[in-house]
C-alpha cells in the first residue's frame, strides 16, 4: 500500500472542486440519508471535510474515510440543491476511484466487475444458469408486486422481497416493433436496454420499442451492448468504467442515429452526465464521441413527448383503478431536470395522476448502497412507500427500474395491493387496449 | 483523548450507536459554516432525550469536561467549532414539536426541531412563526435561540428573542431549570429566559422551548424598486421609515450582487441598476394596499427609476427567490466568501453604504453588499480564497474597518450571526471594559469550571 502522502497528492486532483463548499450546511435539508441518521459524516458536507482531510494528510490510514465515503445513495439531491454549486456526485465518484485504486480492489470486486460486468456475454450466460435456478431458492409471493422471497433465512436475501430474473432476457427476444420499424419514416433511435430492463423487466424494453415504432421512430437495438458502468463507477472501479463505456461506445459507432433512447434514468444520467466527466482522459476523437452520445441520449418520456397527447379527464378522480402516482427517480429529476415528460407520458395513457408528497425524494435504492446498508435503504423506503400508499393509487409509476425493485420490495412488505410500472409501460397498456399496437407474451 | 471510563460512562446514557470516538468523525464536527480555523472535540453524543442530556452535562460538570452543543452547525461566527476540544452534544435527534397550541398561541419544541419545519406546521393552522434565517431550511430551532438568529423580517417582526416565552435548560452541573411560562405575561423571578437566548450555548443548554406563535398576516404585497444610485436607494429606505411606515421586509441588493444573482438565476433583474430595494408589506388588505402606495411615493420621490409590483403569488415568489439566491450566487464566485453582519441605526444606513464602498476601494476586494436594509443590518459579502495569503490579509484588514464603521455609526458587530469565535477579540471595542468584566464574572458564577461551550463571547 502506497503512503498517506502519496494518497494526499492523488486527492488534491480534486483541491479545484472541494474548496467550493463553503460549508453552508444547506444539503442536511436534501439528503435522505441524514435526514435518518443526523450525522455529518453521512451528509456531503462532512464527507467533503473528509477529502479536505486526507489532501491535508490528516488520517494515518484511509479505511475510515473510504467506508463513510461509500455511506452514500448517490442520489445527487446535495449537488442540485447546493447553493455553491459544488460537484459533490463528481466529486465522490472520482474520490471512490482515487480510493479503490489506492488500496486495490477487492477479490470479490475484481471477480463481478473485471471477469462479470465486463465482459457481457459471461455475464448474460451467468444470470441465465441463475434464472434457472432461483425457483430452488426462492418462492413466489403471488402479490401486487409480483415478488419473491427466499424459502430459507439467508443473510444475502436479507428478508427482502426480491423481483425474479426473467425467463428470457431481453436481448434474446425478437420485438415486433423491431421488423416494423423498417418501414418507419422518423428519427432514427438506438435503444440503449440496460442490465436491469434486459434481465429483470424486459417486457418495458419490449413496450419502449412497440411504442417508438408506433409513433414512426426508426428502432435499432445494437447487439452485444454491456452495463453503462455505474456499479463499476461506484466502486471507485475507473478501469472496468472505462473498459464498459469503450465497448458502448463501439457498438454505436456502428451505427448512424439521432437519438440514443433508455427507458433507465440511472443509464440515461450515467451516459450523459458521467461518461464525458469521469473517463479518464479520453483521446480527442474519443472525447468527441462521448460528447456527441451525451447530447443525444434522451429518456424514453423526452423522446415521445412532443409525439404523445394527454387524454384529459379519461378518468375520474374516484376510480382508484385508473388513479396513478409518479416517483421521480433521482437520476432523472435531481442529475437531469426531467420530470414533465414521465407525468405528460402517463396522463397520455389516460391515467389520473395524483402527486404524492415527496415525490423527488429518494427511494432509498441506491444501487451497491442496498446491498451494504440494508437497513437504511429500507427505513428511507418505507417513507417513500407510505407517501405512496398515501395517495390511495392502485399504481404506482417510475422511470427507473432499479426503483420499482426497491419500491416493490417496500410496498411487498407492507402486503400493499398497489403495482408498480414504468410511465412506459402504462403508455403501451393504452395502445393495446385500442388495438394500436400488438400484445404480447414473455 | 477522554479516558475509557468516560467513554463507557457515555455509551451507558446514549447507547454505542449514539456516541462517536473515532478521528475520521471527529474531523466533521471541527467546523461549522464561519470561516475559521477547525477544531476537533474529543467524542460526540446524540442524545434521544432530555433525561440523557441531563445525565451527559452532569457527567462533563463532574469531570471538567467542555461540552459544545450543535444542531445544524450553520453558526456564521464559530459557536458550534469546539476550540477547547472535549464532547459535542448534537440535538439533532431532539426534534420533536411537542405542542401547537392554536388557543393560546404558542408551540413547544424540542431544540434540534428545524426551524422552516416549524413555520410550515404552524402555517398550516393560520398561525405564523416570523424569524426567517437564511439557513431556515435546515437551521434548528435550538441554534436560532442561542444565537439570537434574526433573518429578513425583523423590520416589522422583530427577531428570535421576541418570541420565546420560556424554555427548560441544564445548568453547568446538569440541574434542570426552568424558565418563562406559557402565558403571555411573566413576572416571576429573574428573566432567564432573555439571558440564555442569544447565550450561544455558554450558560445553560436548553431541552425545551416554549415559541409565541402569531396569527398570519391576510394580505401581503411585495414590489421592487430600482435605483441610480446606492445613495438614492438607502435614501429612500430612510424616508420610508421616517414615514412612519413599517414594512414587513425592505431589503438592498447593490449592482455587484444583482449581478451575481441574475447571472446565477435569470430572475430578470435589471443588471444596469446601483441598487434595487425588495419590499413587502403586510397586514390587514386595506391597510396593505395603503402602505404599498405609500412605499411607492417614498421610492419615487427619492429617485427610483421603476417599481415593479408582484401581480401574482408567482411573481412575488421570484422576487423573493432572487433575494434568498443573493448569497448563493456571490458564493459561486470565489472559493470564500466571509459573511459579515455589522448593523447600524437604520438612519445611518447611507453612511454605511458609502463607507463600505471606499472600504472596497481602498482594500481592492470584492465585496458585495446586500442584506436587511430596514432594520440596519447590512451583509457586506467579501469573496475571496483564503489560500491567497496577502488578499487574506487585506480582508481581515477590511472586516476590522468594517466593524470600526459600524460602531462610530452607534451600531453593533453582529445583527444576528452572534459573537462566537468570530467577532469575541472585538467585544469589549462595542461594549467597554465593565461589560466584558460583567460577562466574565456572570460566566464565572454560573459556570465556575468553564465546560459550556468555552472559548465563546468572553474568550
Amino acid at each position: 500500500m502506497a503512503g498517506m502522502k502519496e494518497l494526499s497528492g492523488l486527492v488534491s486532483e480534486l483541491e479545484e472542486q472541494l474548496v467550493i463548499c463553503t460549508r453552508c450546511g444547506m444539503c442536511q435539508a436534501v439528503c435522505p440519508l441524514y435526514n435518518q441518521t443526523g450525522k455529518e459524516a453521512d451528509v456531503a458536507r462532512g464527507k467533503l471535510a473528509l477529502l479536505d482531510g486526507l489532501m491535508e494528510n490528516m488520517f494515518t490510514d484511509a479505511k475510515g474515510v473510504e467506508s463513510r465515503l461509500n455511506r452514500c445513495l448517490l442520489c445527487g439531491s446535495c449537488a442540485a440543491n447546493c447553493p455553491s454549486g459544488v460537484s459533490a456526485l463528481e466529486i465522490f465518484a472520482k474520490a471512490r476511484a482515487i480510493l479503490a485504486e489506492y488500496r486495490g480492489l477487492s477479490f470479490a470486486e475484481k471477480f463481478i466487475f473485471r471477469r462479470l460486468l465486463a465482459n457481457p456475454s459471461v455475464f448474460d450466460q451467468l444470470c441465465q444458469w441463475f434464472e434457472r435456478f432461483q425457483a430452488i431458492f426462492t418462492r413466489t409471493e403471488k402479490n401486487f408486486q409480483d415478488t419473491s422471497c427466499a424459502r430459507l433465512v439467508s443473510p444475502l436475501t436479507g428478508g427482502r422481497h426480491l423481483k425474479r430474473l426473467a425467463p428470457i432476457p431481453f436481448h434474446k427476444m425478437a420485438s415486433p416493433g423491431m421488423e416494423s420499424a423498417g418501414k418507419n419514416t422518423g428519427p432514427s433511435v438506438l435503444f440503449f436496454t440496460g442490465c436491469v430492463i434486459d434481465k429483470v423487466f424486459p417486457h418495458i424494453a419490449l413496450d419502449a420499442i412497440n411504442v417508438m415504432a408506433y409513433h414512426n421512430f426508426r428502432v435499432t437495438v445494437p447487439r452485444g451492448q454491456s452495463c453503462c458502468g455505474i456499479p463499476a463507477s461506484a466502486s471507485g472501479d475507473r478501469k472496468t468504467f472505462t473498459t464498459l463505456v469503450n465497448h458502448n461506445l463501439d457498438i454505436f459507432l456502428h451505427h448512424d442515429f439521432d437519438y440514443i433512447v433508455t427507458a433507465c434514468a440511472t443509464c440515461t444520467s450515467t451516459i450523459k452526465k458521467l461518461w464525458p466527466r469521469l473517463y479518464h482522459q479520453p483521446n480527442p476523437s474519443t472525447k468527441k464521441r462521448l460528447a456527441d452520445v451525451s447530447e443525444k441520449i434522451l429518456d424514453i418520456s423526452q423522446l415521445l413527448d412532443s409525439v404523445v397527447e394527454e387524454q384529459g379527464g379519461a378518468a375520474s378522480k374516484s376510480e382508484t383503478s385508473d388513479c396513478v402516482t409518479y416517483h421521480d427517480p433521482c437520476h432523472l429529476f435531481k442529475s437531469l431536470g426531467v420530470a414533465a415528460e414521465p407525468r405528460h407520458l402517463i396522463k397520455a395513457s389516460g391515467k389520473h395522476l395524483i402527486e404524492m408528497q415527496d415525490s423527488d425524494q429518494c427511494c432509498g435504492m441506491g444501487g451497491s448502497f442496498n446491498l451494504k446498508h440494508y437497513d437504511l435503504s429500507s427505513d428511507i423506503g418505507t417513507c417513500k412507500a407510505e407517501n405512496i400508499i398515501a395517495t390511495g393509487c392502485e399504481t404506482i409509476a417510475t422511470s427507473c427500474p432499479a426503483c420499482m425493485i426497491q419500491i416493490s420490495d417496500m410496498l411487498a412488505k407492507q402486503n400493499k395491493s398497489v403495482y408498480v410500472k414504468h410511465p412506459v409501460e402504462l403508455y403501451a397498456e393504452s395502445l393495446k387496449k385500442n388495438g394500436a399496437i400488438s400484445g404480447y407474451r414473455i | 483523548m477522554i479516558s475509557k471510563t468516560i467513554r463507557d460512562e457515555l455509551k451507558t446514557i446514549v447507547g454505542n450507536e449514539n456516541l462517536m470516538t473515532d478521528h475520521e468523525d471527529m474531523v466533521t464536527y471541527s467546523y461549522d459554516a464561519a470561516v475559521l480555523d477547525a477544531a476537533k472535540p474529543e467524542a460526540v453524543v446524540i442524545p434521544h432525550t432530555s433525561e440523557a442530556v441531563g445525565k451527559i452535562v452532569k457527567l462533563c460538570s463532574e469531570n471538567r469536561l467542555p461540552v459544545t452543543v450543535r444542531g445544524a452547525g450553520t453558526n456564521l461566527s464559530g459557536g458550534t467549532i469546539p476550540v477547547n476540544a472535549g464532547i459535542v452534544l448534537l440535538t439533532t435527534r431532539l426534534n420533536a414539536v411537542l405542542e401547537i397550541n392554536e388557543q393560546d398561541m404558542y408551540a413547544v419544541v424540542q431544540p434540534g426541531v428545524v426551524t422552516a419545519k416549524l413555520a410550515a406546521a404552524v402555517e398550516k393552522k393560520g398561525l405564523f412563526y416570523p424569524p426567517d434565517p437564511g439557513s431556515q431550511a435546515v437551521s434548528t430551532l435550538g441554534g436560532n435561540v442561542a444565537e439570537n438568529a434574526g433573518g429578513l423580517r425583523g423590520l416589522k417582526y422583530g427577531v428570535t428573542s421576541d418570541y420565546v416565552m420560556g424554555m427548560s435548560f441544564f445548568d453547568a452541573f446538569g440541574e434542570q431549570v426552568n424558565t418563562g411560562s406559557r402565558t403571555v405575561k411573566c413576572a416571576t423571578g429573574y428573566n432567564f429566559t432573555g439571558l440564555i437566548t442569544g447565550s450561544e450555548g455558554t450558560l445553560g443548554i436548553v431541552d425545551e422551548l416554549v415559541l409565541k406563535l402569531i396569527p398570519l398576516p391576510r394580505a401581503r404585497k411585495s414590489m421592487m424598486a430600482v435605483f441610480n444610485t446606492m445613495e438614492q436607494a438607502s435614501q429612500a429606505v430612510a424616508g420610508i421609515i421616517a414615514g412612519r411606515i413599517v414594512p414587513a421586509t425592505l431589503e438592498i441588493l447593490d449592482n455587484f450582487t444583482i449581478r451575481a444573482v441574475e447571472a446565477y438565476s435569470s430572475a430578470g433583474l435589471p443588471v444596469d441598476a446601483a441598487a434595487l430595494l425588495l419590499i413587502e408589506v403586510d397586514g390587514h388588505p386595506a391597510e396593505v394596499e395603503e402602505d404599498a402606495d405609500r412605499v411607492e411615493h417614498v421610492c419615487r420621490k427619492m429617485g427610483a427609476g421603476s417599481i415593479k409590483m408582484a401581480e401574482s403569488d408567482q411573481e412575488r415568489d421570484k422576487v423573493w427567490a432572487a433575494r434568498r439566491s443573493a448569497l448563493s450566487a456571490l458564493a459561486k464566485l470565489r472559493p470564500t466568501l466571509v459573511l459579515e453582519d455589522a448593523t447600524v441605526p437604520r438612519s445611518k444606513i447611507p453612511d454605511m453604504v458609502k463607507a463600505l464602498e471606499e472600504i472596497t476601494e481602498k482594500y481592492k476586494l470584492q465585496i458585495g453588499t446586500f442584506g436587511h436594509a430596514g432594520d440596519g443590518n447590512l451583509h457586506p459579502t467579501i469573496l475571496t480564497d483564503k489560500r491567497d495569503k496577502k488578499e487574506w490579509a487585506r480582508v481581515e484588514k477590511a472586516i476590522e474597518e468594517i466593524f470600526d464603521k459600524a460602531l462610530r455609526l452607534g451600531g453593533t458587530l453582529s445583527g444576528e450571526h452572534g459573537t462566537g469565535l468570530a467577532k469575541a477579540p472585538f467585544f469589549e471595542k462595542e461594549v467597554g471594559r465593565s461589560s466584558v468584566l460583567f460577562s466574565k464574572r456572570l460566566k464565572k458564577a454560573l459556570d465556575p469550571h468553564g465546560i459550556l461551550n468555552p472559548g465563546k463571547i468572553t474568550m
